[in-house]
């Protein structure tokens, strides 16, 4: 991490940055692994593996038990991760940060706890059109055991959300609203300050999907004033199996529990208990420690490349593959919002998601097909699926040139 | 490179299928769906005394289970019930396990490469799937989850 903290600071040293992702130095069916799915998982640097590794062979205990010295150093360097996320998403205070196991558990944990708590009958939730099912679904149950109504924000042609219609949809009876700050299947990058802005004038709450947002730009909940925040730590090169909900602690603190076990209280009797306070509150039975602490470990390593030089390497990269791509006849993009985060989601006539995925598959490039959790998205451009080339900072212009290869070699084979 | 799977009688039943048609006068018919990649199936058939005289599909989807749908037609056409889900069997042998390719297969062989690619089975079985909901009259859409 030190090495690459010099190399990279003279400038964005794409290769330097490859030799961090071991995944990255493999072939596939013989070709060099081009890995283009990074919206569905990301690739885990050194960094993070080591630490991971570290801690199973060297650290590890449960965490908030023991007096013992292993117990304590991976309590330590569990609540040190806490303590990053609380910088990396510049939040208030540490207690306003939950663990979970990714956004979708972070949303079910709001959809549930508080919403069961302040959502009645007649009440009315807002989604928006391109919300990944994980944001939609929880919110759907809600409003099928309350009672109240869900409302969606319509998107344009380009995959914007009509910020008209949201105005009108919003009125004294709006308790929530749940949008993505980036959409997986469109690559939009949404106005979400003035989206929440928007709710609280209405006397809403709002709560962001941050999952695809937080490895590609700088996420500030402070500065957005977003009550909740979600990220899962997979995407941002960190393990699969952890993320974090933010919460403002005045929110955090009037929810009840979402779960009850352990580590989530603080005296238990047979007639009563007392929780624990934030975060502990929603953190009941043993965590994922190792995935913690390689979230720690992801977010150390993003820092030091830099979010804003991040952001700016891969929206290069989304102007050299949108111009590449376009060249292809016959190819339509899906998703050409005027802010668009790295993603490339696109049909072709005439050949279907998956064939052109097996195709380039055996041309050592992932890719991925289908409605990508977002069917409402299909929906709405009119087709069963897509073909999605996800891009990250570890990506290179070309790794676009063998996509646009692969896809001439597609048109070849289905022609 | 993919000559395996996507073998030249696939590619043709893919870009020109047979049996590509609403049949009228069918008398049993069922639809198929594949939520991952919204691929969805119509099959008719047209059944006297337990045989099937017609068959015919309607429907979007990948190469692989357009070709199969449209192999699938050609080869149910004077089948009897039985042997129709007999054929069902042996195909699903062929695409999931190591079993020997048998003669009743016929041109259905050429789907032997697909079991090199288990993400694309259900592709494969889609029409199978309907297939068997047909002769049995299913209201409700199969899916391949």
């Amino acid at each position: 991490m030190s090495a690459l903290t010099t190399e990279i600071a003279a400038g964005f040293d794409v290769e330097r940055i490859r030799e961090d992702f071991p995944v990255l130095k493999q072939t596939i069916h013989g070709k060099p692994l081009v890995y283009l799915d990074n919206a569905a998982t990301a690739q885990k640097p050194y960094a993070v593996i080591e630490a991971i590794r570290k801690f199973l062979e060297v650290d590890c205990a449960n965490i908030h038990r023991g007096v013992h010295e292993l117990s304590q150093r991976s309590t330590a360097a569990y609540e040190e991760t806490r303590a990053k996320m609380k910088r990396f998403v510049n939040a208030r205070s540490k207690n306003e940060l939950i663990f979970v196991r990714g956004t979708t558990e972070g949303i079910n944990l709001v959809a549930s706890s508080w919403g069961h708590r302040n959502v009645r009958e007649g009440d009315e939730i807002v989604i928006s059109a391109m919300e990944h099912h994980s944001n939609i679904v929880p919110w759907q149950m809600l409003c099928e055991s309350t009672g109240a109504k869900l409302r969606v924000i319509p998107i344009n042609d380009r995959g914007e959300l009509i910020l008209e219609e949201y105005a009108r949809l919003l009125n004294p009876r709006t308790k929530m609203v749940a949008v993505t700050h980036v959409s997986n299947a469109l690559g939009t990058i949404n106005p979400v300050g003035e989206i929440i802005a928007m709710a609280h004038r209405a006397g809403a709450l709002a709560l962001v999907d941050g999952a695809q947002a937080a490895p590609h730009l700088k996420v500030d909940v402070v500065a957005l004033d977003a009550d909740f925040y979600l990220l899962s730590g997979h995407k941002m090169v960190g393990p699969t199996g952890i993320g974090i909900l933010y919460g403002k602690s005045k929110l955090l603190n009037a929810m009840p529990p979402y779960q009850g076990g352990g580590d989530m209280i603080k005296i238990v009797t047979f007639e009563k208990t007392t929780y624990a306070d934030l975060p502990y509150k929603f953190e009941a039975g043993t965590p994922n420690i190792a995935g913690g602490i390689g979230l720690g470990a992801a977010v150390d390593y993003l820092s030091h490349i830099g979010l804003d030089r991040i952001a700016s390497y891969e929206h290069e990269l989304l102007v050299y593959g949108t111009q590449a791509l376009e060249q292809i006849p016959g190819l339509r993009m899906i998703g050409t919002a005027r802010e668009k985060a790295a993603v490339l989601s696109f049909v072709i006539d005439g050949i279907h998601p998956h064939d052109i995925g097996t195709v380039l598959d055996r041309m050592g490039i992932a890719v991925r097909t289908g409605h990508h959790c977002a069917q409402p998205v299909m929906d709405r451009f009119g087709v069963p699926a897509t073909t999605r080339a996800s891009l990250a900072f570890y990506n290179t212009t070309r790794e676009i040139d063998a996509l646009v290869a692969g896809l001439r070699k597609v048109k070849e084979v289905f022609s | 490179m993919v000559d395996d799977l996507y073998q030249d009688t696939i590619l043709d039943h893919s870009k020109h299928p047979r049996n590509c048609h609403v049949l009228g006068g069918a008398n049993h018919q069922a639809e198929g769906y594949n939520p991952l990649c919204g691929d969805k199936l119509k099959l008719y058939l047209k059944m006297k005394d337990d045989v099937v005289e017609d068959a015919s599909f309607v429907g979007s989807g990948c190469a692989i289970s357009t070709a199969s749908a449209s192999l699938m037609t050609e080869s149910l056409k004077g089948l009897k019930r039985e042997e129709a889900l007999k054929l069902l069997e042996r195909f699903h042998d062929l695409l999931t396990t190591d079993s020997p390719v048998t003669k009743e297969l016929g041109k259905l062989v050429v789907f032997c490469g697909v079991r090199d690619y288990p993400a694309r089975v259900k592709c494969a079985t889609l029409a199978w799937h309907t297939l068997k909901s047909a002769l049995e009259n299913k209201e409700e859409p199969v899916t391949t989850e």
